[in-house]
């Protein structure tokens, strides 16, 4: 099989890889890159654990080919707290107990974050709807909705 | 994975490389790439092209030209196309709507494919290089096609008269149950002067129920008037039997859903 190059902005840090040609942008980031934080639940686009941010839309990085991404700048959850500051959308997981197994955050938190990044007051539904395409099997969904509220709340705070 | 993306500027080399044995078209990836992981060893060459036309949306003069490329969440965001951006919402959840394309949902297998539901009620053209291809007949033969998809076209529907309905257990977003698209005009008395109906889950592609559409006819959109529609609804339908739904449940429900969407 052979190698092609792929380059792109990962957390503000430029990464180039040769890789297989085909390989998803999930296993190129775990296996290649070593960034474990999305995470490969179903592979077939249905639970959104692997969910990233590319060029400022939420994507899934299992069914995404990684040298289609040669030029973009991606976010993962590995990327958003800053000199050990957790972001506000996984401070307010923590503090409203949103996070069980742990295995969906990851790609929850992205998806939550994509939203606030462009709705920063959401409703409730607007958050439901975002996280409509993350399958949670530990909380019932309601802390989680919670968290990216208070998430929401915490941000407007700090901007007045 | 052993797959191999090939990528071209323009459409026609595109179509000269996807005659190759073991290619497949890649467009947003939620259909090809998703075999791939499950297991599909059918395919080993991906073959996509970047031609900017493919990614465009021309609404002229009523008309809509969308590119095949367009994704869900661009068509849910065009100020043109309020009409269609509950169709296009229904498509997965967001991340899938900025991934999936129209090119791409034209090939979805039952139960997913739901824009392509509301394509056929508008009486869309499909456009390839070889030229445009009614939608219907376009879907009856899309198993063989192997020309790249470059656009789809149809008249912008006045307000009000298309109407979309997705039924999933899940809310506010699961797999279909069913889908139903309907494009029905009325002349000045109220009375159906001309309808489409597009199903969604009745088959395994989408269909129209030209019985329900027939019975429609010089009908008021009221309980009796729609009561012969509702009695034909199923009539030449197929429904699937998957783990969302059997096809006893989807054809006994679907009188249920048609008639709302006909009182909505």
């Amino acid at each position: 099989m052979a190698k092609v190059p792929v380059q792109f902005t990962l957390n503000g840090s430029e990464k180039a890889e040769f890789i297989d040609s085909g390989t998803t942008l999930l296993n190129a980031l775990r296996d290649k890159i070593g960034d474990t934080s999305p995470k490969g639940g179903c592979h077939q686009g249905t639970c959104g654990a692997c969910s990233v941010i590319i060029d400022g839309e939420l994507r899934l990085s299992c069914l995404t080919l990684a040298e289609t991404c040669n030029g973009a700048a991606i976010t993962t959850t590995s990327g958003l707290s800053e000199g050990g500051v957790l972001h506000p959308v996984q401070r307010a997981f923590l503090d409203t107990f949103a996070t069980q197994c742990g295995f969906c955050t990851p790609g929850t938190i992205m998806a939550a974050k994509v939203l606030l990044d462009h709705t920063p007051n959401p409703s409730r539904d607007e958050v439901v709807e975002a996280l409509s395409g993350n399958i949670c099997r530990c909380t019932g969904y309601e802390s989680i909705i919670q968290a990216v509220l208070l998430a929401a709340r915490a941000n407007s705070q700090n901007a007045a | 994975m052993a797959l191999a993306l090939q990528t071209f500027a323009t459409v026609k080399d595109a179509n000269v490389a996807l005659k190759a044995q073991g290619t497949c078209y890649f467009g947003g990836g939620t259909l090809v790439v998703r075999a791939a992981n499950e297991g599909d060893i059918s395919v080993s060459g991906l073959i996509r092209s970047t031609d900017p036309a493919l990614s465009a949306i021309e609404v002229t003069g009523g008309k809509v030209r969308i590119g095949a490329s367009v994704t869900m969440a661009a068509i849910a965001r065009h100020p043109d196309l309020g009409t269609l951006a509950r169709a296009a919402r229904a498509v997965g959840g967001p991340a899938i709507r900025n991934m999936a394309t129209v090119g791409g949902n034209l090939f979805a297998p039952a139960p997913y494919g739901d824009f392509a539901v509301a394509l056929l009620a508008l009486g869309a053209t499909v456009s390839t290089d070889d030229g445009e291809t009614p939608i219907e007949t376009f879907l009856a033969n899309r198993d063989g096609s192997r020309a790249i998809v470059t656009s789809v076209g149809f008249t912008v529907p006045k307000a009000g008269d298309f109407r979309f309905l997705k039924v999933s257990r899940v809310k506010p977003k699961g797999i279909s149950v069913l889908s139903i698209a309907a494009m029905l005009e009325q002349a000045g008395d109220g009375t159906v002067s001309s309808a489409r109906i597009a199903l969604g889950c009745m088959a395994d592609r989408p269909i129209r129920a030209k019985a329900a559409e027939k019975a429609l006819l010089g009908r008021r959109l009221d309980q009796d008037g729609i009561a012969p529609a509702l009695a034909a609804a199923g009539e030449g339908t197929s429904p699937i039997t998957d783990p969302i739904a059997s096809a006893w449940y989807r054809a006994e429900v679907l009188p249920v859903h048609l008639r709302r969407l006909l009182l909505s």
